[in-house]
Protein backbone atom coordinates (compact mmCIF):
# COMPACT_ATOMS: atom_id res chain seq x y z
CA UNK A 1 0.00 0.00 0.00
CA UNK A 2 3.01 2.57 0.96
CA UNK A 3 4.31 1.72 -2.42
CA UNK A 4 1.01 2.59 -4.26
CA UNK A 5 1.12 5.49 -2.20
CA UNK A 6 4.74 6.83 -3.29
CA UNK A 7 3.90 5.97 -7.13
CA UNK A 8 0.55 7.83 -6.71
CA UNK A 9 2.79 10.68 -5.16
CA UNK A 10 5.12 10.79 -7.59
CA UNK A 11 3.02 10.60 -10.24
CA UNK A 12 1.26 14.05 -8.66
CA UNK A 13 4.38 15.57 -8.80
CA UNK A 14 3.75 15.35 -12.34
CA UNK A 15 1.01 17.99 -11.73
CA UNK A 16 3.54 20.71 -10.85
CA UNK A 17 4.83 22.98 -13.73
CA UNK A 18 7.56 25.02 -13.36
CA UNK A 19 7.26 29.09 -11.68
CA UNK A 20 3.54 27.85 -10.36
CA UNK A 21 2.98 28.71 -6.17
CA UNK A 22 1.48 25.65 -4.72
CA UNK A 23 -0.06 24.81 -1.61
CA UNK A 24 0.32 20.93 -0.86
CA UNK A 25 -2.53 19.61 1.99
CA UNK A 26 -1.57 17.54 5.16
CA UNK A 27 -1.75 13.80 4.78
CA UNK A 28 -0.85 12.42 1.28
CA UNK A 29 -0.21 15.69 -0.39
CA UNK A 30 2.79 16.61 1.69
CA UNK A 31 4.52 13.70 0.40
CA UNK A 32 4.51 14.70 -3.28
CA UNK A 33 7.87 17.20 -2.47
CA UNK A 34 9.69 14.11 -1.95
CA UNK A 35 9.32 13.47 -5.90
CA UNK A 36 10.15 16.86 -6.83
CA UNK A 37 14.01 17.11 -8.04
CA UNK A 38 16.06 19.64 -5.53
CA UNK A 39 16.61 22.54 -7.94
CA UNK A 40 12.95 22.75 -9.55
CA UNK A 41 11.51 26.04 -9.70
CA UNK A 42 8.71 26.15 -7.22
CA UNK A 43 7.25 28.12 -4.96
CA UNK A 44 5.37 26.30 -1.87
CA UNK A 45 3.13 27.90 0.03
CA UNK A 46 2.11 26.94 3.69
CA UNK A 47 -1.15 29.12 4.84
CA UNK A 48 0.35 29.59 8.23
CA UNK A 49 2.94 32.17 7.05
CA UNK A 50 5.17 31.28 4.47
CA UNK A 51 6.18 30.99 1.33
CA UNK A 52 9.41 29.31 -0.25
CA UNK A 53 8.95 25.83 2.22
CA UNK A 54 12.31 24.15 2.16
CA UNK A 55 13.07 20.40 3.68
CA UNK A 56 11.78 19.00 6.95
CA UNK A 57 14.53 18.60 9.83
CA UNK A 58 14.36 15.99 12.12
CA UNK A 59 13.75 17.45 15.50
CA UNK A 60 17.35 18.20 16.90
CA UNK A 61 17.78 20.62 13.96
CA UNK A 62 14.11 22.20 13.92
CA UNK A 63 13.67 25.97 14.15
CA UNK A 64 11.02 25.81 17.39
CA UNK A 65 9.26 28.98 15.57
CA UNK A 66 9.32 27.37 11.96
CA UNK A 67 6.51 24.74 10.87
CA UNK A 68 4.52 24.46 8.44
CA UNK A 69 0.31 24.34 8.28
CA UNK A 70 0.41 20.57 9.64
CA UNK A 71 2.50 21.03 12.19
CA UNK A 72 5.96 19.37 10.15
CA UNK A 73 9.89 21.11 11.13
CA UNK A 74 10.12 22.82 8.42
CA UNK A 75 13.39 25.01 7.03
CA UNK A 76 13.54 28.55 4.51
CA UNK A 77 15.16 28.22 1.16
CA UNK A 78 17.17 31.74 -0.24
CA UNK A 79 13.89 33.82 -1.03
CA UNK A 80 11.37 32.43 2.00
CA UNK A 81 9.31 34.97 2.71
CA UNK A 82 7.59 35.08 6.72
CA UNK A 83 3.79 36.78 6.61
CA UNK A 84 0.82 36.84 8.31
CA UNK A 85 -1.99 34.86 8.52
CA UNK A 86 -4.02 37.77 7.05
CA UNK A 87 -1.64 38.12 4.20
CA UNK A 88 -1.06 34.29 3.45
CA UNK A 89 -5.25 34.09 2.61
CA UNK A 90 -5.26 36.72 0.81
CA UNK A 91 -2.71 35.21 -1.53
CA UNK A 92 -5.49 32.11 -1.53
CA UNK A 93 -8.36 34.43 -2.31
CA UNK A 94 -7.02 36.50 -4.69
CA UNK A 95 -5.85 33.38 -6.57
CA UNK A 96 -2.51 33.64 -6.77
CA UNK A 97 -2.10 29.57 -5.81
CA UNK A 98 -1.97 27.83 -9.12
CA UNK A 99 -2.59 24.54 -7.95
CA UNK A 100 -3.44 22.85 -4.36
CA UNK A 101 -3.40 19.47 -3.62
CA UNK A 102 -5.90 18.23 -0.86
CA UNK A 103 -6.86 14.93 0.16
CA UNK A 104 -10.38 13.73 0.61
CA UNK A 105 -12.87 11.86 2.40
CA UNK A 106 -15.25 11.96 -0.63
CA UNK A 107 -15.26 13.56 -4.50
CA UNK A 108 -18.27 13.35 -6.30
CA UNK A 109 -18.30 13.70 -10.03
CA UNK A 110 -19.56 16.88 -10.26
CA UNK A 111 -16.46 18.08 -8.60
CA UNK A 112 -17.90 18.70 -5.27
CA UNK A 113 -15.17 18.00 -2.13
CA UNK A 114 -15.72 16.67 1.41
CA UNK A 115 -12.89 16.29 3.61
CA UNK A 116 -12.69 18.31 7.01
CA UNK A 117 -15.91 16.38 8.60
CA UNK A 118 -17.42 13.02 9.84
CA UNK A 119 -20.52 14.03 11.92
CA UNK A 120 -20.31 12.52 14.81
CA UNK A 121 -17.08 10.74 14.58
CA UNK A 122 -14.46 13.13 13.09
CA UNK A 123 -14.78 16.70 13.26
CA UNK A 124 -12.12 18.68 13.53
CA UNK A 125 -12.74 21.70 11.98
CA UNK A 126 -11.87 23.02 8.36
CA UNK A 127 -8.93 25.03 8.72
CA UNK A 128 -7.98 26.46 5.36
CA UNK A 129 -9.14 23.95 3.77
CA UNK A 130 -12.50 25.71 2.06
CA UNK A 131 -10.44 28.39 1.17
CA UNK A 132 -7.78 26.72 -0.73
CA UNK A 133 -10.26 24.52 -2.13
CA UNK A 134 -12.28 27.43 -3.22
CA UNK A 135 -9.72 29.90 -5.01
CA UNK A 136 -6.70 28.22 -5.78
CA UNK A 137 -6.89 27.83 -9.51
CA UNK A 138 -6.59 24.03 -10.14
CA UNK A 139 -7.54 21.78 -7.05
CA UNK A 140 -6.43 18.12 -7.67
CA UNK A 141 -6.86 15.80 -4.81
CA UNK A 142 -4.79 12.53 -3.66
CA UNK A 143 -6.38 10.24 -1.88
CA UNK A 144 -6.54 6.12 -1.58
CA UNK A 145 -9.39 5.19 -3.75
CA UNK A 146 -11.26 3.52 -1.42
CA UNK A 147 -11.20 3.61 2.35
CA UNK A 148 -10.22 1.67 5.40
CA UNK A 149 -13.45 -0.57 4.71
CA UNK A 150 -12.96 -0.61 1.04
CA UNK A 151 -16.36 1.54 0.09
CA UNK A 152 -15.49 4.16 -2.84
CA UNK A 153 -14.44 7.55 -2.13
CA UNK A 154 -14.97 9.07 -5.22
CA UNK A 155 -19.20 9.18 -5.75
CA UNK A 156 -21.83 9.84 -7.44
CA UNK A 157 -22.80 12.69 -4.82
CA UNK A 158 -21.08 13.54 -1.54
CA UNK A 159 -22.73 12.48 1.52
CA UNK A 160 -20.47 14.02 4.28
CA UNK A 161 -20.48 17.83 4.46
CA UNK A 162 -19.01 20.05 1.34
CA UNK A 163 -15.96 21.50 1.69
CA UNK A 164 -16.28 23.13 -1.84
CA UNK A 165 -18.48 22.84 -4.33
CA UNK A 166 -17.56 21.42 -7.76
CA UNK A 167 -13.85 22.84 -7.01
CA UNK A 168 -12.04 19.04 -8.45
CA UNK A 169 -10.45 18.58 -11.73
CA UNK A 170 -8.48 15.78 -11.34
CA UNK A 171 -7.77 13.08 -9.05
CA UNK A 172 -5.04 10.57 -7.99
CA UNK A 173 -5.54 7.36 -6.44
CA UNK A 174 -3.56 4.22 -5.67
CA UNK A 175 -5.39 2.97 -8.82
CA UNK A 176 -6.02 5.70 -11.43
CA UNK A 177 -5.52 9.06 -12.53
CA UNK A 178 -9.26 10.39 -12.95
CA UNK A 179 -10.44 14.06 -14.37
CA UNK A 180 -13.50 15.75 -13.78
CA UNK A 181 -15.64 16.97 -16.40
CA UNK A 182 -18.75 18.28 -17.05
CA UNK A 183 -20.23 14.91 -17.65
CA UNK A 184 -18.32 13.42 -14.74
CA UNK A 185 -15.42 11.31 -13.83
CA UNK A 186 -13.02 10.41 -16.73
CA UNK A 187 -10.03 7.55 -16.55
CA UNK A 188 -6.93 8.94 -18.03
CA UNK A 189 -4.33 6.50 -16.70
CA UNK A 190 -4.08 3.15 -14.92
CA UNK A 191 -2.02 2.12 -11.90
CA UNK A 192 0.60 -0.40 -12.95
CA UNK A 193 -1.13 -3.89 -12.53
CA UNK A 194 -4.21 -2.48 -12.22
CA UNK A 195 -7.00 -3.60 -14.38
CA UNK A 196 -9.70 -0.89 -16.20
CA UNK A 197 -12.59 -3.38 -14.42
CA UNK A 198 -11.29 -3.50 -10.89
CA UNK A 199 -11.00 0.74 -11.18
CA UNK A 200 -14.78 0.88 -12.05
CA UNK A 201 -15.46 -1.92 -9.31
CA UNK A 202 -13.93 0.37 -6.72
CA UNK A 203 -15.37 3.68 -8.12
CA UNK A 204 -18.48 4.92 -6.86
CA UNK A 205 -20.16 6.58 -9.85
CA UNK A 206 -19.58 5.97 -13.70
CA UNK A 207 -16.31 6.14 -15.24
CA UNK A 208 -15.89 7.06 -18.70
CA UNK A 209 -13.32 5.07 -20.66
CA UNK A 210 -11.47 5.92 -23.31
CA UNK A 211 -11.12 3.05 -26.27
CA UNK A 212 -7.68 4.28 -26.76
CA UNK A 213 -4.94 2.37 -24.89
CA UNK A 214 -4.41 4.24 -21.64
CA UNK A 215 -1.16 5.21 -19.95
CA UNK A 216 -0.25 3.08 -16.56
CA UNK A 217 1.86 4.93 -13.83
CA UNK B 1 10.08 63.50 23.72
CA UNK B 2 10.60 60.01 25.15
CA UNK B 3 7.96 56.91 24.30
CA UNK B 4 6.10 55.40 27.38
CA UNK B 5 7.34 52.78 29.14
CA UNK B 6 4.84 49.94 29.08
CA UNK B 7 6.77 47.15 31.00
CA UNK B 8 4.87 45.66 33.69
CA UNK B 9 4.60 42.19 35.05
CA UNK B 10 2.97 39.01 34.43
CA UNK B 11 0.65 38.98 36.98
CA UNK B 12 -0.45 42.94 37.00
CA UNK B 13 -1.13 42.44 33.12
CA UNK B 14 -3.23 39.54 33.24
CA UNK B 15 -5.46 40.96 36.44
CA UNK B 16 -7.32 42.88 34.40
CA UNK B 17 -8.90 39.98 33.09
CA UNK B 18 -11.82 39.68 34.13
CA UNK B 19 -14.61 37.00 34.12
CA UNK B 20 -17.19 36.47 30.70
CA UNK B 21 -14.04 38.44 28.79
CA UNK B 22 -13.38 38.20 25.23
CA UNK B 23 -9.79 37.09 24.67
CA UNK B 24 -7.73 36.46 21.88
CA UNK B 25 -4.72 34.30 21.76
CA UNK B 26 -1.89 34.27 19.21
CA UNK B 27 -0.15 31.30 17.59
CA UNK B 28 -1.21 28.52 15.06
CA UNK B 29 0.32 25.73 16.83
CA UNK B 30 3.27 26.17 18.53
CA UNK B 31 5.05 29.15 17.14
CA UNK B 32 3.51 32.27 18.42
CA UNK B 33 1.30 31.07 21.18
CA UNK B 34 2.06 33.33 24.23
CA UNK B 35 2.38 29.55 26.55
CA UNK B 36 3.22 31.81 29.46
CA UNK B 37 0.30 34.97 29.62
CA UNK B 38 -1.98 31.54 29.29
CA UNK B 39 -0.41 29.64 32.66
CA UNK B 40 -0.60 33.64 34.68
CA UNK B 41 -4.43 33.33 32.84
CA UNK B 42 -5.13 30.01 34.15
CA UNK B 43 -3.58 30.69 38.00
CA UNK B 44 -5.58 34.48 37.56
CA UNK B 45 -8.60 32.09 37.10
CA UNK B 46 -11.02 34.20 35.09
CA UNK B 47 -13.90 32.19 34.17
CA UNK B 48 -16.78 32.27 31.32
CA UNK B 49 -14.38 33.09 28.91
CA UNK B 50 -14.63 33.42 24.82
CA UNK B 51 -11.29 32.23 23.45
CA UNK B 52 -10.15 33.41 20.02
CA UNK B 53 -7.37 31.45 18.90
CA UNK B 54 -7.12 29.53 15.57
CA UNK B 55 -6.34 26.03 17.04
CA UNK B 56 -6.31 24.81 20.24
CA UNK B 57 -2.94 23.45 20.68
CA UNK B 58 -1.94 19.91 21.57
CA UNK B 59 -3.06 18.25 24.57
CA UNK B 60 -1.56 19.91 27.83
CA UNK B 61 -0.27 22.64 26.09
CA UNK B 62 -1.29 26.64 25.80
CA UNK B 63 -4.71 26.61 25.38
CA UNK B 64 -5.43 23.19 26.50
CA UNK B 65 -4.90 24.23 30.10
CA UNK B 66 -7.55 27.12 29.74
CA UNK B 67 -9.66 24.33 28.83
CA UNK B 68 -9.15 21.94 31.35
CA UNK B 69 -9.13 24.43 34.17
CA UNK B 70 -12.76 25.02 32.91
CA UNK B 71 -12.58 29.14 32.34
CA UNK B 72 -13.67 28.42 28.44
CA UNK B 73 -17.57 28.72 27.71
CA UNK B 74 -16.76 29.37 24.33
CA UNK B 75 -13.75 28.96 21.54
CA UNK B 76 -14.10 30.38 18.06
CA UNK B 77 -11.45 28.62 15.91
CA UNK B 78 -10.91 27.29 12.88
CA UNK B 79 -9.32 23.94 13.52
CA UNK B 80 -8.81 21.20 16.09
CA UNK B 81 -7.01 18.44 15.03
CA UNK B 82 -4.40 17.88 16.98
CA UNK B 83 -6.13 18.25 20.09
CA UNK B 84 -8.14 15.18 20.38
CA UNK B 85 -8.90 16.95 24.41
CA UNK B 86 -10.54 19.77 22.80
CA UNK B 87 -13.31 18.24 20.41
CA UNK B 88 -13.99 15.79 23.11
CA UNK B 89 -14.98 18.68 25.11
CA UNK B 90 -17.10 19.87 22.43
CA UNK B 91 -18.76 17.10 21.34
CA UNK B 92 -19.75 16.31 25.34
CA UNK B 93 -21.18 19.84 24.69
CA UNK B 94 -18.74 21.41 27.84
CA UNK B 95 -17.45 24.24 25.41
CA UNK B 96 -19.09 25.76 22.96
CA UNK B 97 -17.29 25.88 19.38
CA UNK B 98 -17.77 28.26 16.52
CA UNK B 99 -15.45 27.17 13.76
CA UNK B 100 -14.07 29.56 10.94
CA UNK B 101 -12.48 29.86 7.43
CA UNK B 102 -8.88 30.01 8.74
CA UNK B 103 -8.68 33.51 6.44
CA UNK B 104 -11.87 34.70 7.35
CA UNK B 105 -11.19 34.16 11.25
CA UNK B 106 -7.71 36.41 10.10
CA UNK B 107 -10.15 38.93 7.92
CA UNK B 108 -12.48 39.15 11.04
CA UNK B 109 -9.74 40.04 13.52
CA UNK B 110 -8.25 41.99 10.86
CA UNK B 111 -11.19 44.27 10.31
CA UNK B 112 -12.03 44.34 14.04
CA UNK B 113 -7.96 46.13 14.27
CA UNK B 114 -8.93 48.37 11.01
CA UNK B 115 -12.05 49.75 12.78
CA UNK B 116 -14.63 48.33 9.60
CA UNK B 117 -17.60 46.91 10.69
CA UNK B 118 -16.89 43.62 8.39
CA UNK B 119 -16.55 42.66 5.20
CA UNK B 120 -18.23 40.92 2.26
CA UNK B 121 -16.51 37.28 1.17
CA UNK B 122 -18.10 34.48 -0.79
CA UNK B 123 -15.87 31.33 1.32
CA UNK B 124 -18.35 28.90 2.39
CA UNK B 125 -20.89 29.41 0.28
CA UNK B 126 -22.82 26.15 -0.01
CA UNK B 127 -21.46 24.74 2.64
CA UNK B 128 -22.30 24.83 6.51
CA UNK B 129 -20.11 27.24 7.36
CA UNK B 130 -22.31 29.39 5.85
CA UNK B 131 -25.32 28.39 7.19
CA UNK B 132 -27.07 30.87 8.95
CA UNK B 133 -24.96 34.10 7.93
CA UNK B 134 -26.59 36.99 6.57
CA UNK B 135 -26.29 37.10 2.40
CA UNK B 136 -25.99 40.11 -0.07
CA UNK B 137 -25.90 40.64 -3.28
CA UNK B 138 -23.25 42.64 -3.86
CA UNK B 139 -21.44 43.52 -7.53
CA UNK B 140 -23.24 40.96 -9.48
CA UNK B 141 -22.55 38.32 -6.48
CA UNK B 142 -24.04 37.04 -3.66
CA UNK B 143 -21.81 37.28 -0.52
CA UNK B 144 -21.70 36.44 2.71
CA UNK B 145 -21.59 39.73 5.40
CA UNK B 146 -18.64 38.06 7.81
CA UNK B 147 -18.58 40.49 10.94
CA UNK B 148 -15.57 42.02 12.23
CA UNK B 149 -13.96 40.29 15.50
CA UNK B 150 -12.73 42.87 18.23
CA UNK B 151 -11.64 41.29 22.17
CA UNK B 152 -11.43 42.63 25.60
CA UNK B 153 -8.31 40.83 25.48
CA UNK B 154 -5.42 39.45 23.01
CA UNK B 155 -2.50 37.86 24.59
CA UNK B 156 0.50 37.29 22.10
CA UNK B 157 4.06 36.21 21.60
CA UNK B 158 6.91 38.48 19.97
CA UNK B 159 10.12 37.41 19.83
CA UNK B 160 11.48 40.74 20.47
CA UNK B 161 9.92 43.74 21.69
CA UNK B 162 11.16 47.05 22.80
CA UNK B 163 9.69 48.94 26.22
CA UNK B 164 7.15 50.87 24.20
CA UNK B 165 5.85 47.56 22.42
CA UNK B 166 6.82 47.66 19.00
CA UNK B 167 7.15 44.15 17.94
CA UNK B 168 9.30 41.86 16.45
CA UNK B 169 7.97 38.42 15.03
CA UNK B 170 10.14 35.34 14.68
CA UNK B 171 9.70 33.36 11.33
CA UNK B 172 6.09 31.72 11.36
CA UNK B 173 5.23 32.63 15.20
CA UNK B 174 3.74 36.17 12.89
CA UNK B 175 0.46 33.88 11.95
CA UNK B 176 -2.47 36.04 14.11
CA UNK B 177 -0.23 38.02 16.64
CA UNK B 178 -0.08 41.16 14.21
CA UNK B 179 -3.94 40.73 13.61
CA UNK B 180 -4.59 40.28 16.94
CA UNK B 181 -2.19 43.32 18.17
CA UNK B 182 -4.76 45.28 16.57
CA UNK B 183 -8.14 43.95 17.51
CA UNK B 184 -8.31 44.01 20.55
CA UNK B 185 -8.96 47.15 23.85
CA UNK B 186 -6.43 45.92 26.15
CA UNK B 187 -3.07 44.16 24.27
CA UNK B 188 -0.78 41.70 26.32
CA UNK B 189 2.66 41.00 24.91
CA UNK B 190 4.83 38.31 26.00
CA UNK B 191 8.27 38.93 24.68
CA UNK B 192 11.54 36.84 24.75
CA UNK B 193 13.43 39.80 25.15
CA UNK B 194 12.48 43.52 25.52
CA UNK B 195 14.76 45.88 24.48
CA UNK B 196 15.61 49.88 24.93
CA UNK B 197 14.10 52.18 23.31
CA UNK B 198 16.35 52.26 19.71
CA UNK B 199 17.78 49.08 19.85
CA UNK B 200 14.51 47.26 17.46
CA UNK B 201 15.19 49.08 14.39
CA UNK B 202 12.60 50.84 13.05
CA UNK B 203 12.48 48.88 9.99
CA UNK B 204 12.19 45.54 11.53
CA UNK B 205 8.98 46.01 13.30
CA UNK B 206 6.07 44.24 12.61
CA UNK B 207 3.75 45.78 15.37
CA UNK B 208 3.64 49.67 16.29
CA UNK B 209 4.40 50.15 19.50
CA UNK B 210 0.13 52.40 19.42
CA UNK B 211 -1.46 49.12 19.35
CA UNK B 212 -0.09 47.27 22.60
CA UNK B 213 -0.34 48.35 26.14
CA UNK B 214 1.43 45.80 28.08
CA UNK B 215 4.70 44.47 27.62
CA UNK B 216 6.69 41.49 29.82
CA UNK B 217 10.24 40.06 29.41
CA UNK B 218 9.70 36.19 29.48
CA UNK B 219 12.70 35.47 32.25
CA UNK B 220 13.08 31.77 30.43
CA UNK B 221 11.30 29.53 27.90
CA UNK B 222 9.72 26.81 29.20
CA UNK B 223 9.60 23.51 27.41
CA UNK B 224 5.96 24.48 26.19
CA UNK B 225 7.82 26.56 23.49
CA UNK B 226 10.45 24.06 22.34
CA UNK B 227 10.71 21.57 19.53
CA UNK B 228 7.40 19.57 20.01
CA UNK B 229 8.56 15.54 20.15
CA UNK B 230 6.00 13.56 18.48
Amino acid sequence: MSNANDRLAARAAREIRPGMVVNLGIGLPTRVVNHLPGDFPVCLHAENGLTGIGPTLPPDRADRNLIDAGGAYVSTIPGSAFFDSATSFAMVRSGRLDLTMLGAFEVAANGDLANWKIPGKFSPGVGGGIELAQKARRVVVLTTHTDRAGNPKLTECCTLPLTARGCVRRIFTDLAVIDVKPDGFHLIETAQGVSVAEIKEATGAPLIVSETPLPSF
Amino acid sequence: MRLTDKQCSIEDAIARIQDGATVMLGGFGVPGTPFALIRALVRHGARDLTVIKNDANEPDMGVDHLLRSGQVARLITTHLGLNGHAIDLMNKGRIKVEFNAQGILAERIRAGGAGIGGFLSDIGIGTELAEGKRMIEFGGKTHVIEPALRADVALLHAARADSFGNLAYAATARNFNPLMAMAADCVIVEAEAVLSLGALDANDIHTPGVFVDHVTELAALSEEYAVVQR
